[in-house]
């Protein structure tokens, strides 16, 4: 099953992967076969079937609303790559 | 237990030692840190090791036994984690450049079990980038070595974990299993690995690959070993709404328990032609050991096998494309230079930070989930997944656990498969029908290969059912007398 | 050609929850950058989200007290794109399977009532702040605080129902003021914990089909999202009206300029790849839970305006004012309560005071007090007005104040006359020329007596007085 280099960049872009030419490449052919071989679940008749949506059938369990700060702000903030005071700097988006 | 080098002890045995005070938990700790210092270069294991906190740890430890206090049943004992887990105050990099220096500002629910029953942290292990592999040759850091034969993959993606353990270079380790990331390296290094039911031990802080398929497990020297680790991390766990509320059984006790009247499953799917010659006379020998012992073969089919696998590589990729979109180069990890803008910053941090096959899988779960491919891939996905799980309910009505083998193949060569993505995914064949079940699963091993390499059995159990599991392991474990630590000294 | 316009809103309602809806940081406005965060609402490696019942409740609540059917079964799905205020690069909300479906909201507009249908309710999480750093646009960079990220936030979906931009006006205050009476949300659009964006298409008149929509986005107060639907409405028929075709696309309303500016080239196209959250599993509510919360639901504002202006026999307009709050429809009745009297005259009073009222800063027999203090003429309107704002800034009761500032007016005949008496004695002239003729040196005469009685006398007493004593 055949995927188009053109669906390689739109998907990289979706998942903001930025691939060299020959990454690129080398993607359309492996996600290619890949991509075929998963195909193979189409054979099966699955009408009727209730999709498994999650691992538990259980309902999601809850929380009271009782507040517990964190309060240790400097962890949170220590890995930061760039910032500013308390803030994360990132880039500003380019807008054309 | 004279003659014996520490190091080859048992998890138990470290735990009654010190417990008795015959030996003290820096005594041990030191072994154990030289062990590493000078076996670990052979096969590495470990991506950071921790002397000096492991050293003040093991003092706590003494101190705290000679005041006539253990916190629990791992108290002074050294051990590991796979570098999944969070550990508050030492990097965990999940083997990626984009998260190299993360220091995470607080421990994985399972970190802090381990602690709180007394356990030393030696250090955390090396893995597959974001556990997605199945020979850690992945990692960011270079691959792992079998420590049966330095050539060779110790399996994946918990085969740091899986190596150590059988280098003696930890007494037992915790690693993850998503698709059989633990219970095919234990399978190729000789130790027991086991997945638990999904649900059972906690997913906070155990950096999240697929969602509804991660679980945390033990990795050890024996099947007991194994049962004492699993009862420290396993509980309920109010940070994570999949942790089910149900009470820890005595999985130590199971392992004593009888096999008579076990009816064991052969799934005709599993042992179908083609299986490698040794992988079958090991398992085989494995199915003698358990009707030796009064357990009974029934033959029984898994019929939607074959599809398990594409099932899976959508399922996981899927999850993955977005539990790991939040690595974007804005609060912490790797963030990549120059570029203009932000798009760019993020898409050269991502493109530069993840290694060839984490981009593969997140490109495929994107794939799978964007409109128009939706209903096609994923939505079939989830379909089949109940067919597989159905198949393991129906099996279950009439055995009480399933052998299988555990791997295709004993260990293959370090660079064998990993310019072909698709033969990769295929080791794990036997393993990710579990995952996708939700149902517990044990390697233990049972044979050898011509080559002098492990080869493990696996056994899967009814949902909360790994007391079944361990007795049944414990049995061939019993029957089967094999070493468990590898033959690394020269 | 005449046109309609058809008009769907979307409203983003923050839920008053103490703490945020994943996690149990505090969901609190204002704090200091990235004051109120931790690993998981951050998005930390390895973190997971567990669900706070109460923003379960106060959506349920929602759903009832808008007729909406609750759904025993809902799914939490993550949306998924990248953006620096948005941590785990995907946001937990409910896609396929919302929490509610089904409702209506009654409102009245232009002189007509209503029925607007709500087409979902559901939950999800608010993301965090992006700040543009330097005032200047050649600023490089960004900072992000993630203070709002999981703040819960309740999504409300209406039918295109509406059909005019009084009627979306209509529905936003209607809908604005059912969430500020169930307690689940303060309302403030200024301060964005109440926004809406608008789905606006035009088709001619006695058209099935709908035309194509745009949507509209940055409008901060009701007031503007008439302003931009006006605007838009008649910007679209201009472009049918000139051959041209609407685009489908985002628009931003500039409320400086008074118009709406395409969004299109500078938005990309989002897939979203909604998926179900494997780590949150289903929300199951079951109709006991339901049905208790059913018991909390109180009169609502549509059945209040309705009872307030049959009961009393106040205009429909005042009852509205009345009933944008539960508190000045409480005081208002309360106080009519205590003192009989012409409920109108209260209701104006409650209405002139209601910022007071709403914000708790006036005690509440004020207004009960003065009212009953100025039929019975014990002070005078002027006063009236001192005493309550006295009472708003010192906070004690009002006849308490009037007492203490000597405020009561003199209204007793009796007790004027002698005032009155002397008056006349010491202004002969004037008294003259009244007789003569003069009527209006009534006005001197009462000044006079205003004046020697300090401003206490009751000006329509002493007139009284006057007149009989002046003849």
């Amino acid at each position: 099953m055949a995927i188009t280099r053109e669906e390689v960049l739109q998907v990289a872009r979706l998942a903001r992967l930025a691939l060299s030419p020959a990454e690129v490449d080398k993607m359309k052919e492996q996600l290619g076969s890949i991509l075929s071989y998963i195909r193979q679940l189409d054979r099966l008749d699955t009408s009727g079937v209730v999709p498994t949506s999650h691992a538990i059938e259980m309902g999601t369990p809850f929380r009271d609303d009782s507040v517990e700060p964190f309060g240790q702000k400097e962890e949170i903030l220590k890995n930061a790559p760039d910032r500013e005071e308390d803030f994360f700097r990132v880039p500003r988006i380019i807008e054309d | 237990m004279a003659g014996i080098p520490v190091h080859a002890w048992t998890l138990i045995e470290a735990a009654r030692a010190i417990r008795d005070k015959e030996i003290s938990s820096r005594e041990l700790t030191r072994a154990l840190l030289s062990r590493i210092e000078r076996i670990d270069p052979k096969i590495h294991g470990y991506i950071t090791v921790l002397p000096e906190t492991a050293m003040r740890e093991a003092a706590v430890c003494d101190e705290e036994l000679a005041g006539g206090h253990t916190r629990g049943p791992l108290h002074g004992v050294p051990v590991a984690l796979k570098d999944i887990f969070c550990t508050k105050g030492v990097r965990t990099t999940c083997a990626s450049r984009i998260l190299d220096n993360f220091d995470p500002p607080y421990n994985a629910t399972v970190t802090k079990k381990l602690r709180e029953a007394g356990a030393v942290l030696l250090g955390k292990h090396n893995m597959d980038e974001f556990a997605m592999g199945s020979s850690t040759e992945t990692s960011r850091l270079g691959p792992t070595r079998n420590p049966w034969a330095t050539d060779r993959i110790p399996g994946g993606s918990s085969g740091g974990t899986a190596a150590a353990v059988a280098a003696g270079t930890c007494f037992a380790g915790v690693g993850t299993d998503t698709g059989g990331s633990i219970r095919q390296p234990a399978s190729l290094c000789g130790v027991v690995g086991m997945k638990p039911t999904y649900g059972r031990v906690s997913r906070y802080g155990m950096i999240a690959f697929a969602s509804s398929l991660d679980q945390g497990g033990p990795i050890a020297r024996s099947v007991p070993d194994a049962a004492v680790v699993l009862a420290v991390i396993a509980g309920h766990d109010r940070r994570d709404s999949t942790s089910v509320d149900i009470p820890v059984p005595d999985f130590l006790a199971a392992t004593e328990r009888d096999v008579k009247g076990m009816r064991v499953g052969l799934p005709r799917e599993y042992f179908a032609g083609g299986l490698d010659a040794s992988v079958r006379e090991s398992v085989e020998r494995a199915l003698k050991a358990l009707l030796s012992r009064g357990a009974q073969a029934v033959e029984i089919s898994l019929p939607h096998t074959e599809f398990a696998l594409s099932t899976y590589y959508i399922i996981a990729p899927a999850e993955a494309s977005s539990n790991l979109a939040r690595y974007d180069g804005v609060r912490y990890g790797f963030r990549a230079d120059g570029g203009t803008g932000l798009i760019e910053m993020m898409s050269r941090t991502r493109g530069e930070g993840f290694g060839a096959e984490v981009k593969r899988r997140i490109m495929i779960g994107t794939y799978v989930l964007s409109a128009g491919y939706y209903e096609a891939y994923y939505g079939k996905a989830q379909k089949v997944r109940t067919l597989l799980r159905r198949d393991f309910t129906e099996a279950f009505s009439g055995v009480d656990v399933i052998l299988t083998p555990t791997a295709p193949t004993p260990a293959f060569r370090i660079g064998e498969k990993v310019d072909d993505p698709l033969t990769m995914y295929l080791s794990d064949i036997y393993t990710i029908p579990c995952n996708l079940a939700g149902i517990p699963g044990i390697s233990v091993p049972c044979g050898m290969s011509p080559d002098g390499l492990p080869i493990g059995a696996q056994l899967l159990g009814k949902h909360f059912d790994e007391e079944a599991l361990f007795a049944a392991a414990a049995a061939i474990e019993r029957e089967i007398p094999l070493p468990r630590l590898a033959p690394l000294e020269e | 050609m005449a046109f309609e316009a058809v008009i769907g809103l979307e409203v983003h309602a923050q839920l008053a929850t103490g703490s945020k809806i994943f996690c149990p940081c505090p969901a609190k406005f204002g704090a200091a950058p990235n004051e109120n965060t931790c690993p998981v609402c951050t998005g930390m490696p390895g973190v997971l989200p567990v669900l706070n019942r109460r923003a379960v409740e106060f959506a349920i609540r929602t759903a009832l007290a808008t007729s909406c059917k609750v759904q025993e079964r809902s799914v939490f799905a993550r949306k998924n794109y990248f953006y620096p205020d948005l941590p785990k690069a995907y946001q937990i909300s409910q896609y396929e399977l919302p929490l509610a479906v089904c409702g209506h909201i009654d409102i009245e507009a232009n002189g007509t009532s209503r029925r607007i249908g709500i087409t979902r309710i559901h939950l999800e999480e608010d993301a965090g702040k992006l700040v543009h750093a330097g005032a200047f646009a050649g600023a490089q960079t960004s900072l992000a605080d993630l203070n709002r990220c999981s703040v819960p936030l309740m999504e409300i979906v209406s039918e295109p129902d509406l059909r005019t931009p009084e009627e979306g006006g209509a529905y936003l205050r209607r809908l604005r003021d059912i969430l500020v009476y169930l307690e689940v949300c303060d309302g403030n659009m200024e301060e964005g914990s109440f926004r809406c964006d608008a789905n606006v298409s035009v088709r001619p008149k006695g058209r099935k089909e709908f035309g194509t929509r745009a949507e509209l986005k940055n409008m901060n107060s009701f007031r503007n999202v008439e302003k931009a639907l006006e605007h838009e409405i008649r910007r679209q028929i201009g472009v049918i009206e000139d051959g041209g075709a609407v685009v489908q696309e985002t628009r931003l309303w500039d409320a400086d300029a008074g118009v709406t500016v395409s969004m299109r080239g500078k938005e990309e196209a989002h897939d979203y790849r909604y998926f179900p959250d494997p780590d949150l599993l289903p929300l199951h509510v079951d109709a006991a839970w339901v049905e208790e919360l059913g018991k909390t639901i109180p009169e609502l504002p549509g059945e209040k305006v309705a009872r307030l202006s049959s009961r009393y026999g106040i205009p429909r307009y005042d009852a509205e004012l009345l009933s944008s709050s539960r508190m000045l429809a409480d005081i208002f009745e309360a106080s009519v309560a205590a003192f009989g009297g012409n409920p109108k005259v209260t209701a104006n009073e409650c209405i002139q005071w209601k910022e007071a009222i709403v914000t708790g800063r006036l005690p509440p027999e004020t207004i009960a007090h003065v009212v009953e203090d100025r039929e019975t003429g014990t002070i005078s309107a002027t006063a009236s007005k001192t005493l309550v704002e006295m009472a708003i800034e010192t906070g004690k009761p009002v006849r308490q104040i009037r007492d203490e500032k000597g405020l009561t007016q003199v209204s007793d005949a009796g007790a004027l006359e002698a005032i009155v008496t002397k008056i006349i004695a010491g202004n002969p002239k004037e008294v003259e020329s009244y007789r003569a003729g003069k009527a209006g040196l009534l006005s001197f005469f009462v000044g006079q007596v205003m004046k020697e009685t300090r401003g206490k006398a009751n000006p329509r007493v002493v007139q009284e007085v006057l007149k009989a004593k002046l003849e």
